[in-house]
């Protein structure tokens, strides 16, 4: 079809824009102190259409169901409907990497037509390392995962969309991601050319904090709604799995968290250059490695897509050669430190070196737990997973300080701070938190002692950012950092209704036959009947469970068994009923030649805290970005 | 000098990076047992349930015509589906059955086979679960089926229903 043909020769034709720019580029770059060619706008334009258009003509051949390409054959299905036949154009590696393409291009021609009062040998730099990432992109794309290879003869049918990926939240998981994975090539770029034009400076800083911020909140929100997808979707009750492909996402995520701090000290006080720099590339090196894991088939998880070895090759030698390409350019240009300033012990600057280092201390300890199996399997060949306990050991001890630091790193000044103001807020402080934890450990009871320690330190955190936001309320003060309370206020919340989480849940696992009852703590299930249902693209048999609180009706619980058409799979749907303080989760397996059914019942407090804690973070990201902070010096 | 001993510490783990991602692309990344038929058994040997100086080895799959390795557990419902089948299996004249007995207490395994019968000639214990994945088995219950050559016939992950009992019957037979 004819879609499927432009959509290939659009990819073609922005390959060859993408090297006339570069040449362009390097062209325009050659004679010092002229003005940006206005070529480069045309051809950059051009570029973005030509991605965009074929893009576009993916997603119509998906919602056409034109079985005549190899993906929409492999991917989609008639019967599906019209969300997830869009959804569907990225549920494959062909199509979620020609999105990776579109938000490419997007972001570098933002840049280049948002970036205003900056150098423009600086911007034409920034805008050739960004094609140099695009060409490898776009190579990659049309060389080794071609969406629009033909298959003739056009088949009737297509082979269906994989049932565990037809879920709402999954549909939007991977573009948000992306705008997260991607958005980190323009820090990057221009990280290289500012140190190749000696604009390490808090002019730069300011120009590329927003690109900064943009992607993180995208990565922010990527990871919650895959964190919001296992929960629904995989039928275990759980959130995280430090599933290696988890990890990759959290990687760029801790990197880029560290990056917009020191950003900021670098913005204001103009130190940190080396360091930032380092934290930018590190960032989108991360991203890319990420992306490697996942599509190369190296490691073994829920994420993996089919794979063949030559893209896994392509993409390791692509990520190599820019990591080599910037520790060149580092050793090159690297940013000296003239401006040094002196500063304090107790200063915002060192409380914020003190987060990187915990950020560092968290981003190799997940570092090492994701690649340490590749390793050791490549060097002796002995097969090991790295799973939660490791990293519940070497991570929740450390989180305790780390909060301590985020309490009160902030209250410090610039420079130098005042000490007796300090020392009255953080008695209050302890007394409060310390009056809250004994309620709380009155009601769970039995708790272990590094629990106590989160709790503590997450609800001092919390408190000191509640009693912030109150005097600014009272004062009626203007200018406050709307943005960093509210994402520190996040995590807070964050950290404690994961802690509250794991303290109080509550799990049942067991067989049970229709017309049966089971209790557990004071909830009481009655396994009522089972009925079939038959959907459009799948048949499911439906557990009708009555669930009581003691006395108390709560409702009824209806976890489902379904048999999808297309691919033929059998899924078990877990049944939440969710409310503000708890959820009931509940999940029914059958087995095989009998009359029992497995089910797992759980009671889950604070779930959605979690997910709401979550958004705060993003939303204090979002804040920063449009809020002019006040320099304060 | 310092800046170029940092830049090739540098360059270097970049490389060695590189080589092991490179290497870990050839490496099949799945995890699968299914390819254990036609494969031999590995050598093994562990302590017996009933007699703490016996033991089960791979000198017990010679003595007879064929064996069957059957992983259970009594705290595993779908072992208690598939004892039955078991059970039949173990009249056969030209099959030994062998237990193994997964990440169970000693107490609840033998009070199970007290009351559903005990099919297995011996029962080897796994208690830490290292022994099953040796083997190539990844949960309970699952069997395969032995010749003596210790080659390994058939293999079910799951619990055995009538047709997989009639295809080791009829194996057996040949």
């Amino acid at each position: 079809m004819i879609f499927g043909k432009i959509g290939y020769f659009s990819l073609l034709f922005s390959l060859i824009f993408s090297f006339l720019i570069l040449f362009i580029v390097i062209k325009n770059l050659k004679n010092k102190n002229s003005e940006i060619k206005q070529n480069v706008y045309y051809f950059s334009f051009l570029q973005l259409l030509l991605v965009v258009l074929s893009f576009l003509c993916l997603v119509l051949s998906f919602v056409k169901s034109n079985f005549s390409l190899v993906s929409v054959y492999e991917n989609s299905h008639t019967d599906k409907p019209l969300f997830y036949k869009i959804a569907g154009t990225w549920g494959n590696h062909e199509g979620s990497l020609l999105l990776w393409l579109v938000v490419l291009v997007i972001f570098s021609f933002l840049f280049l037509i948002k970036t205003k009062n900056v150098p423009n040998t600086y911007k034409l730099h920034t805008i050739g390392f960004q094609n140099i990432i695009i060409i490898g992109f776009l190579s990659f794309s049309i060389f080794t995962s071609n969406p629009f290879v033909e298959l003739l003869p056009t088949p009737e049918q297509g082979l269906g969309l994989n049932p565990i990926l037809q879920d709402p939240a999954l549909a939007i998981h991977p573009p948000t991601l992306y705008i997260g994975y991607v958005g980190s090539s323009i820090f990057f770029s221009s990280a290289l050319a500012a140190m190749m034009n000696r604009f390490v400076s808090k002019e730069w800083a300011r120009s590329i904090k927003p690109w900064i911020f943009v992607p993180w909140v995208f990565l922010t929100i990527g990871i919650l709604l895959g964190a919001v997808w296992a929960y629904y979707e995989l039928g275990w009750g759980g959130f995280w799995f430090w599933d290696p492909v988890e990890n990759a996402s959290l990687l760029p995520w801790l990197a880029s968290t560290a990056l917009l701090h020191s950003i900021v000290v670098l913005e204001k006080r103009n130190t940190f250059h080396s360091w930032t720099i380092i934290l930018a590339i590190i960032t989108f090196t991360l991203s890319m490695t990420g992306t490697f894991m996942v599509r190369s088939g190296i490691l073994n998880s829920v994420h993996t897509f089919a794979n063949d070895p030559s893209r896994g090759l392509f993409i390791l030698v692509f990520l190599i050669s820019l990591s080599l390409l910037s520790l060149i350019i580092f050793f090159l240009f690297r940013p000296s430190n003239v401006a040094f300033k002196y500063f304090n012990f107790f200063s915002k600057e060192t409380s914020i070196i003190v987060n990187n280092w915990f950020m560092m201390f968290f981003l190799i300890s997940i570092l090492i737990g994701t690649v340490y199996p590749i390793f050791l399997e490549v060097i002796n060949g002995s097969k090991i997973s790295v799973g939660a306990p490791f990293y519940n050991f070497i991570i929740i001890p450390f989180v305790a300080p780390f909060l301590i630091f985020m309490t009160f790193g902030p209250k410090l000044g610039w420079i130098q701070s005042d000490f007796k103001k300090l020392i009255r807020e953080i008695i209050y402080l302890t007394i409060l938190t310390f009056l809250t934890l004994l309620v709380i450990i009155y009601v769970i009871g039995n708790i272990k002692i590094t629990s106590v320690l989160i709790l503590f330190t997450s609800l001092l955190l919390l408190y000191s950012l509640i009693i912030d936001v109150l005097i600014i309320f009272i004062k009626g003060n203007k200018s406050f950092q709307a943005g960093r309370l509210i994402s520190h206020l996040g995590f807070g919340l964050l950290v404690l209704s994961i802690a509250l989480n794991a303290n109080l849940s509550v799990e049942k696992n067991l067989n049970i036959k229709v017309g049966e009852h089971f209790e557990v703590d004071k909830y009481k299930l009655f396994f009522e009947n089972l009925i079939g249902k038959t959907e459009a693209n799948y048949d499911a048999i439906v557990g009708n469970f009555h669930l009581l609180d003691g006395n108390k009706d709560i409702g009824y619980l209806k976890p489902e068994i379904r048999v999808y058409h297309q691919p033929p799979t059998v899924t078990s749907e877990a049944s939440i009923k969710s409310g503000v303080f708890r959820d009931f989760y509940i999940t029914m397996t059958n087995i095989k030649e009998s009359d029992y059914f497995n089910i797992r019942f759980q009671y889950k407090p604070f779930m959605n805290f979690i997910w709401f804690s979550a958004l705060l973070i993003a939303l204090g990201g979002l804040l920063s970005i449009f809020k002019k902070d006040k320099i304060q010096l | 000098m310092r800046k170029k001993i940092i830049f090739l510490i540098n360059f270097f783990i970049l490389i060695f990076v590189a080589i092991v991602f490179y290497k870990g692309l050839k490496l099949d990344a799945k995890y699968s047992t299914e390819d254990l038929v036609g494969q031999t058994l590995v050598n093994f040997s562990t302590t017996t349930l009933n007699n703490s100086s016996g033991k089960l080895s791979n000198i017990d799959i010679k003595n007879n015509k064929y064996s069957i390795i059957n992983v259970w557990a009594s705290w595993c419902g779908p072992c208690r589906l598939e004892h039955p089948i078991i059970l039949r299996l173990s009249r056969h004249k030209d099959l030994n059955i062998f237990g193994i007995n997964y990440k169970d207490k000693k107490k609840n395994a033998i009070s199970f086979l007290n009351k559903f019968g005990n099919p297995y000639k011996k029962i080897g214990l796994d208690l830490t679960g290292f022994l099953s994945v040796d083997l190539g088995f990844f949960g309970v219950p699952e069997t395969i089926l032995i010749n003596k050559n210790e080659k390994i016939l058939l293999k079910y992950v799951g619990p055995l229903n009538e047709n997989d009992y009639n295809k080791i019957v009829s194996r057996i037979r040949e």
